[in-house]
């Protein structure tokens, strides 16, 4: 079969997702442009050796609806002849983008894909696609539906995570996110966001918050009690469904879970004959890739069977991953995933993730592959593995191996 | 002669009178839908008339709702045949849209004839729809009527409309504490909240001049105008999206997920706010045929309405004259002859409040002081009732104050020695012709009956606790009671406004018979280990309004400890489980005796509140490794006691599995979704049940062994209302 590749991968840092955030001025499409332009330039392909433009985004309305990678393409120096497609699969809109462009080279649809996503949070807040899955009752109470910071406490208290231990996650995030930008182990993807004239609006990834401490956490209130505990009483719905539980434990807060950010990230995919006739060098070759669904009340546990189901697939166990990068949606997520595997935190999420940095939903997947991929050449490492956590209750891996 | 009645008047108003002829209070019959329309059409077709006042020609109501007996009859007559039974529910809407929109031109919305209700009192479920549909309600100052939509309550929904009209005029947030939890209120109330448009003295008159004067905007309803808005706003309105996401949690989630109805009647709510008015009738007529072809409305309909009702109104009572109750002599002032004193008075029944001591005896009658006061400071009483309630009852020690009673409540100390010694020293007192009778909860009545020299006048008559907030009460025949003592009984408890149930003397009667042995299910279940949660959140899953544990601290531990050692004590060591009696035995040693204790299975604060359960138990009982399914106990909890039913009917102490259910869901809770035991049996199948006991036998012993009565009805493929249905 057809190798795929990953040639280069680049992200725009990440703004504050507020109206005082420093992207917020800034277009979601515009912020797709920005990295499909500098795929464009860094790379010097034609563009009819792109067969698709595949971008994940997660909320697709107002200027992130009617298909916002086409819509992309039109606005960046890109020509007609690249079509587009916008994907949803949540948190892993992008991750998923970058699998689905590397299964199509491996099946020899096309040479060369650009892959990612971008979410502008500040402009296109969540929940402002509506969305059956919490309001149609017919879904809503068969699937006993709870909002995600629900579904992450319930994963603390199923699984015995303390406040305490998950503040020290994130401090460990903060730290780490501000020590890779101190020794500029991002600054092979950054591509900076600039204004029309030439002006930088941000290069840096401005959410993270250095000498973060436990103590600083622990004056934050609950994120999910009271939605938890009062009005509605989402807690109930998670008794209901795990009768065994007395009561939720509410951890979460605005410190141990991901950040809400504006960003965008894009990857170029293609097989060994595009690499060639451009002169580029394969940075990295798709190993397996895989996605599962789950339980969708806890929700937010898809990393440990995807991570399962892809090891299988790929003939691995966990001693054969290098690095890891699990997605930092809330802390419990990465406790519950280090727990299952008795993984090594010193190999998870090596710099920092979206606890420190942010979580641009429809673009993190890319994010997090390209940063793993920075850090196993930084390392000089082989193998890494991407995993994400998904709303409604799924997950989706990718496998990595350095060519 | 129809049930809906036009009469055209000089003045151009017709009016339609809805008169069920046999009835005290109209209900809404499939007959009266076709009388309703033929009225609606003759007026809407009829030039001369320019308004309708519908009311109705019972005196102080409009209308008790929809005839659930007819509701019941649709789903035999159509419930193989789901486009019929659709056409069939459609008709009330049609018949209703043609009152809303009449002669209206759909383009310009005029041209319409004015239509307007006229309520002389209550106006409930279907009755309240019909109502909803014209343009203007009046109502007169009766402040007995209840207004409102109650449906909820019987395991269906409002489906004549009610539910359309309600989420458009009031907002799903606005509307949810009538459809979602069936709440109803007074016409004072019903106008503050914009259930009615006017209360009026005259509410025909006033009805009458209000359609001569009506433009053509006053019966434009807002959901016909252009440009409406759903208040609140719609599901994919941002504001709306919040309600109805959060209406959906605290409605099932409050319900524990128990009760199909409420969860049909958000998904009508849901789909129809997305559509048009007359689509979302559509899909209101959807989701209410839904609801009554599940076997869980036709279950509760059963349990809640008609056989509560048929139980109420003496459908066991033996053939004798009136034996209405004119003073009872209640013996004892504690807790229980307390209530009995109080609901008594309440009725209006003389009562004679014994007790030792005078202090005790005042003691008695100063606990309806204090639920007078706590009515009083609610607006719920007057003064001038409390002192009527209170001049009702004589607090004494004199016997010889019990000389013209009619009935004895005896509620003295548990004990068959002090019960007979009073019973002795009463009988010498009372009228020869007096019923006594023996509020016991555990004691049998044909021994107590022994120290009586009249043991065909002698009866049980079991109180539940709290006596004036439970809706049932337990009559129990000795082998010699009467029907003399059973009509007493039944018309007692008729004038307190509870609700009977017959049974012969058995060991625990009916209902303690069946709650002992599930309350011992759970504490066996803590003594394998069985996480504490697990056990109570099953039984709440169930539809059980208490878990077991809590119910366990409610009534004491000490009192299962008790009930425990008489059990054994009378029938040998085996007859308590010894896992069961090591757990009671354990708490009680501990002091954790329950609520009354401020720590039992629960830990409570300085008030006694709950404050979450007692982990420590695992100390002396560890937690199990392996957890059994949520399912697994459910079905022990729940078969304790059906199964207890069941050997209750085949051993003659049930005769009527009416009164099986019906006392099930009243005294003690049982999962109301269900109709009770029985109904549960029925929903599950016999034959499945057999399967399940047969798995909890082999793995859990004996007392899961399927009666033979059960065995039988499985094997020939009944059902026990088919069987045992009168």
């Amino acid at each position: 079969m057809t190798e795929a590749y990953i040639y280069d991968a680049v992200r725009t840092p990440r703004g504050k997702g507020r109206k005082d955030g420093s992207l917020h001025e800034v277009t979601a499409v515009r912020l797709s442009s920005t990295v499909l332009n500098a795929l464009k330039e860094r790379n010097g392909m034609e563009d009819s050796s792109i067969e698709d433009v595949i971008w994940g985004n997660v909320h697709q309305v107002g200027e992130q609806g009617a298909n916002i990678a086409r819509t992309a393409v039109l606005q960046s120096n890109f020509g007609d002849v690249v079509p587009g497609v916008s994907v949803n699969r949540f948190c892993a809109s992008a991750l998923e983008t970058v699998n689905m462009a590397a299964n199509q080279v491996k099946g020899g649809d096309g040479d060369a894909y650009i892959a990612g996503g971008v979410e502008s949070m500040s402009r296109v807040p969540m929940g402002s696609d509506g969305g059956a899955i919490a309001v149609d009752p017919s879904v809503a109470i068969a699937a006993y539906m709870v909002p995600q910071g629900i579904s992450s406490d319930i994963i603390a208290t199923e699984y015995g995570f303390t406040r305490d231990q998950a503040d020290a996650m994130a401090v460990e995030s903060q730290r780490r996110a501000a020590l890779a930008w101190k020794e500029g182990r991002f600054g092979k993807s950054i591509i900076p966001v600039k204004d029309i004239n030439g002006a930088t609006i941000l290069a840096h990834d401005e959410y993270i918050r250095e000498g973060t401490t436990v103590e600083g956490l622990s004056g934050l209130k609950p994120s999910f009690k009271d939605l938890g505990e009062t009005m509605p009483g989402f807690d109930q719905i998670a008794i209901m469904k795990y009768p065994h539980l007395e009561k939720i434990n509410h951890i979460h807060h605005a410190g141990n879970s991901s950040g809400i950010v504006d960003g965008a990230a894009g990857i170029l995919i293609g097989n060994k004959e595009f690499g060639e006739k451009y002169g580029l060098k394969p940075r990295a070759r798709f190993k397996a890739t895989a996605k599962i669904g789950s339980d969708p009340t806890i929700m937010l546990t898809g990393p440990v069977p995807v991570t399962e189901k892809i090891l299988k697939r790929a003939g691995m166990t966990i001693g054969d991953i290098d690095l890891f990068e699990v997605n930092e949606a809330f802390a419990s997520i990465v406790m519950r995933w280090e727990q299952a595997f008795d993984a090594d935190h010193d190999k998870v999420n090596v710099n920092g993730g979206a606890i420190a940095m942010g979580h641009p939903m429809g673009a993190t997947g890319a994010i997090i592959l390209g940063t793993l991929l920075d850090e196993m050449e930084r390392q000089d490492k082989e193998t890494g593995l991407a995993t994400l956590c998904i709303g409604a209750g799924m997950g989706s891996a990718t496998i990595i191996e350095r060519v | 002669m129809t049930e809906f009645t036009l009469t055209k008047h000089d003045d151009g108003v017709a009016i339609i009178t809805w008169d069920v002829p046999g009835k005290s209070m109209n209900v809404l019959t499939e007959q009266g839908i076709k009388d309703l329309k033929a009225a609606v059409d003759a007026a809407n077709a009829d030039d001369e008339i320019k308004g309708v006042v519908i009311t109705s020609g019972k005196e102080g109501s409009f209308a008790a709702g929809a005839d659930l007996n007819m509701l019941a009859g649709a789903v035999e007559t159509f419930g193989d045949k789901p486009d019929e039974m659709f056409e069939n529910t459609m008709q009330i809407h049609y018949v209703l849209r043609a009152i809303e929109r009449n002669n209206m031109d759909p383009k310009t919305n005029k041209g319409g004839k004015p239509y307007a209700a006229a309520l002389p009192g209550t106006a409930l479920g279907g009755a309240y729809e019909v109502a909803l549909a014209t343009h203007r309600i009046f109502c007169a100052p009766n402040p007995k009527a209840k207004i409102g939509l109650p449906e909820i309550m019987v395991g269906v929904f409002p489906g004549g409309g009610g539910t359309t009209r309600m989420v458009r005029k009031f907002g799903i947030m606005a509307a949810a504490p009538y459809l979602l939890q069936g709440k109803t209120v007074s016409p004072d109330k019903a106008l503050k909240a914009g259930l009615i448009d006017e209360v009026a003295d005259d509410p025909v008159a006033a009805a009458r001049a209000w359609v001569l004067s009506a433009s053509d905007a006053d019966i434009l309803k807002p959901w016909d105008a252009k440009g409406y808005k759903m208040p609140g706003g719609m599901p994919y309105h941002p504001q709306g999206f919040q309600t109805m996401a959060g209406s959906i949690v605290m409605a099932n989630g409050q319900s524990w997920g128990a009760f199909p109805a409420i969860q049909a009647i958000l998904k009508a709510i849901y789909e129809g706010a997305l559509v048009p008015f007359d689509t979302a009738l559509k899909v209101e007529a959807r989701w209410f045929q839904n609801v009554l072809l599940n076997p869980s409305s036709e279950a509760m309909i059963r349990t809640l309405f008609i056989n509560k009702g048929a139980l109420e109104k003496g459908a066991n009572r033996p053939d004798v004259g009136d034996e209405t109750v004119k003073k009872v002599g209640v013996l004892g002032a504690g807790m229980m002859g307390a209530g009995i004193a109080y609901v008594s008075a309440k009725a209006g029944i003389e009562v004679v409040l014994i007790d030792q001591t005078q202090e005790a005896a005042d003691k008695g009658k100063s606990y309806s002081e204090g639920l007078l006061d706590k009515a009083i400071s609610r607006k719920k009483s007057t003064p001038e009732k409390k002192e009527a309630l209170l001049s009702k009852i004589t607090a004494s020690t004199d016997l010889e104050l019990l000389k013209d009673v009619d009935l004895i409540v005896e509620a003295v100390f548990e004990d068959p020695g002090v019960k007979a010694e009073m019973t002795k020293k009463v009988e010498a007192i009372i009228p020869e012709d007096a019923i006594f009778a023996s509020n016991t909860s555990t004691l049998p009545i044909t021994g107590l009956a022994e120290a009586s020299v009249r043991p065909e006048q002698f009866i049980g008559i079991h109180f539940f606790s709290p006596v004036d907030k439970m809706l049932l009460v337990e009559i129990i025949k000795g082998e010699k009671s009467g029907d003399r003592a059973v009509a007493k009984s039944l018309d007692f408890v008729r004038q307190i406004k509870k609700t009977p149930i017959v049974v012969n003397d058995a060991r625990f009667f009916y209902a303690n018979r069946c709650i002992i042995p599930s309350g011992n299910e759970a504490f066996r279940m803590i003594g394998e280990g069985v996480g504490l949660p697990l056990i109570e959140n099953a039984g709440r899953l169930l539809g059980f309004p208490v878990g077991s544990l809590q119910l366990m601290d409610e009534t004491s531990i000490d009192l299962a400890g008790r009930i425990s050692r008489a059990t054994m004590a009378q029938e040998g060591e085996d007859a308590v489980d010894p896992l069961t009696f090591k757990v009671i035995e354990y708490l009680e040693g501990k002091g954790r005796l329950g609520r009354k204790a401020k720590a039992g299975l629960y830990e409570y604060d300085e008030k006694g509140k709950r404050q979450g359960l007692w982990q420590g138990i695992h100390e002396e009982f560890p937690l199990a490794e392996d957890q059994p399914d949520v399912e697994t106990v459910q079905h022990r909890l729940m078969l304790t006691q059906v199964l207890e039913a069941v050997r209750a009917l085949e051993e003659g102490v049930l005769e009527d599995i009416r009164e099986g259910d019906v006392g099930a869901v009243l005294g003690w809770g049982f999962a109301p979704w269900s109709g009770g035991p029985f109904g549960w049996l029925d929903i599950t199948g016999p034959a499945r049940v057999v399967e399940i006991c047969d798995a909890l036998e082999a793995a859990h012993g004996e007392r899961f062994k399927a009666p033979a009565l059960l065995r039988e009805v499985a094997e020939k493929g009944e059902t026990f209302y088919g069987r045992f249905a009168s």
